[in-house]
């Protein structure tokens, strides 16, 4: 079990106020994604719920136990760092049992555990070794290993892909879904990463100053985002705002159209503009349009290999049915 | 390139020749006393026996038979480790505490522990003296452990803050999410990894128990007094006696040389912990 409820939460230090008065509920099994930039209070939100932080008020419950001033001891919960916080002074057998050991477990069940998670994390041929002396991957599987053993009502993960390179972060990532599926366990992660954020979530919470600005699936968010911010945050390459006459035909301040629901033609369309850079992935083609009237860069997506040249007049048209308005405030319209 | 061999060449014979000479300076006075006490009282200040005399034990000799040395060295031995143990027992939850829970006042405080070495010792000899005699404790173990334990607390507590400072706080973290209590994080992760910082403060808190001299001369007559008071009661009035006193001076420092030449490594290792990253 590993349901999590934040009521009328804050946080400050000092005089200022990290976090605002927040309501969140993350369910029972549930893979929820705090994303936002940098600053913007998410790993602060971690922290509160690990507890790590004291929060200056409001309550948090896990599974309907008030848990606000329990200790992270006490909370019954794992947590997998950015930096991976492994005890360097221990081997990797010691540092994954170190919890099972505090919670003075039977040393043959200690065994059995540690061999069973460094075997479904590809471990067992570095049990031995300090972690000095593995690579950045393997030292994140060790710190997952030692949050898996202590079977906690929920991980949480404080940017655990962000010190590793690209490659090894979409193998981690799938990785940690794989774990998600098996254990079924309520997992929150933090990252400023929204692909990643797009790709794990069963929820994501987006954030911006402590406030959430939305709460969904991913689809739900990518589809309807409620407010400016949230749609230029999800979404790669961002959607394109487009403000002026073109936003007041439809009704809207701004509007928003993103990359992939705009089509490209060399003869005709309902904007033209030229084409700047031109990002050829395959399997996708980026332009970046200038000389529009809309904005200073309208980018498109064109599928499969497309070929316009640097400074070739290029037509565009938005998709009319995926077209999102939003009013002064920048807040979704109909 | 010549600069490269240039300073290579003095790395390799300079640097050493350079160092030997320093480390030779800073000795000499060392050996210059050891040899003092293998001579006569008389020998001791005549020219011609600078060098070349007819070494004796009488010094030493005289020194244990009359003078009692043991006691005054086993009284060394129990203030100094104990204040030591003390000094350690008290400093290491308080540098814990303002290493990775500092609070606003936490630089204040440190600052205010460092200001209490600038206040003569002279300034409280008075009240101390007063205050120990009126409560009994002149002239006690009790009495020398407790007053080299707090002069020597604000090192012993600024060295060990630095020490901690260097271990990641994550680490910390990552313990009290595993269950772990406070003394726990103490005893599983804080000492092992600081173990390094910890003895070379030991050994430095230790060393300089041993040679304080201003208060455990003051503060003691017979009971409680060290090999500091022994020094010091072998100026006789009618003169200095260079040998004798050579040779108290001689057994005086003999075990923290031994001790500091036996743990060189780790003090230097202790104390340059953290200085390249």
């Amino acid at each position: 079990m590993g349901r999590i409820v934040l009521d009328t939460v804050t946080k400050s230090f000092g005089d200022a106020q990290v976090i605002p008065p927040l309501d969140l509920t993350i369910e029972d099994g549930e893979f929820a994604v705090f994303v936002g930039p940098s600053g913007c209070g998410k790993s602060t939100l971690l922290r509160l719920i690990a507890g790590l932080e004291d929060t200056t008020s409001g309550k948090i419950a896990i599974d309907g136990n008030d848990v606000t001033q329990v200790p992270p001891s006490k909370r019954g919960l794992a947590m997998v760092f950015q930096s991976y916080a492994l005890y360097p002074h221990m081997s990797v057998r010691k540092n994954i049992a170190f919890p099972m050991r505090m919670a003075k477990m039977d040393q043959a069940e200690i065994d059995k555990k540690v061999e069973a998670a460094a075997t479904s994390l590809n471990l067992l041929d570095y049990l031995d070794k300090k972690p000095g002396q593995l690579s950045g991957g393997q030292r994140q599987r060790v710190a997952i290993g030692r949050a898996i053993v202590r079977e906690p009502a929920a991980f949480l993960f404080d940017e655990p892909l962000s010190n590793l390179d690209a490659a090894l972060r979409v193998g981690m990532r799938m990785e940690i879904l794989e774990l998600h599926k098996k254990l079924n366990t309520t997992m929150i992660y933090v990252t400023h990463d929204q692909v990643e954020a797009m790709t794990m979530a069963d929820k994501i919470v987006v954030l911006r100053a402590g406030n959430i600005e939305q709460v969904g699936s991913p689809l739900e968010l990518y589809r309807n985002p409620r407010n400016l911010f949230v749609a230029g945050f999800i979404g790669s390459p961002t959607m394109n705002l487009i403000t002026g006459a073109a936003a007041g035909s439809h009704g809207a301040e701004t509007i928003g159209v993103r990359p992939e629901h705009i089509s490209v033609s060399a003869t005709e369309g309902t904007w033209s503009g030229t084409v700047g850079v031109s990002e050829h992935l395959g399997s996708d083609t980026f332009f970046h349009v200038h000389g529009t009237g809309l904005a200073d860069t309208i980018t498109v997506r064109a599928d499969g290999e497309v070929d316009f040249k640097y400074g070739e007049t290029i037509h565009l048209t938005p998709r009319s049915d995926v077209i999102h308005r939003f009013d002064a405030q920048g807040l979704r319209l109909g | 390139m010549a600069i490269v061999a240039e300073t290579s060449r003095f790395s390799k014979t300079g640097r050493p020749i350079l160092a030997w000479i320093v480390g030779l300076i800073f000795f000499f006075p060392i050996f210059w006393l050891v040899l003092t006490s293998f001579k006569t009282d008389a020998d001791a200040v005549k020219p011609e026996h600078l060098i070349f005399f007819t070494p004796t034990l009488e010094n030493y000799l005289n020194m244990t038979e009359n003078y009692d040395y043991w006691r005054f060295a086993q009284n060394s031995v129990i203030t100094s480790v104990f204040a030591t143990i003390f000094a350690l027992v008290v400093g290491i939850p308080c540098a814990y505490a303002m290493a990775f829970n500092p609070t606003r006042a936490t630089k204040d405080v440190l600052m205010w522990m460092l200001s209490t070495k600038m206040l003569p010792a002279a300034a409280v000899l008075y009240p101390m003296t007063f205050i120990t005699k009126s409560v009994g404790l002149f002239d006690t173990h009790f009495m020398v452990i407790v007053v080299l334990c707090l002069i020597n607390l604000p090192i012993v507590i600024w060295m060990l803050f630095t020490y901690f400072k260097e271990i990641p706080k994550d680490i910390i973290e990552a313990a009290q999410m595993d269950g772990v209590n406070t003394w726990g994080e103490v005893r599983e992760i804080l000492i092992p990894l600081a173990w390094g910082g910890i003895v070379s403060t030991a050994l430095l808190c230790f060393i300089f128990c041993w040679n304080e001299a201003y208060w455990t001369v003051r503060l003691t007559t017979t009971e409680a007094a060290t090999l500091s008071k022994l020094i010091e009661g072998n100026r006789a009035p009618e003169g200095l006696f260079f040998g004798r006193l050579s040779a108290v001076s001689a057994a005086a420092v003999g075990p923290i040389v031994v001790l500091g030449w036996f743990c060189q490594k780790q003090l230097v290792q202790g104390l340059t912990f953290g200085a390249v990253k």
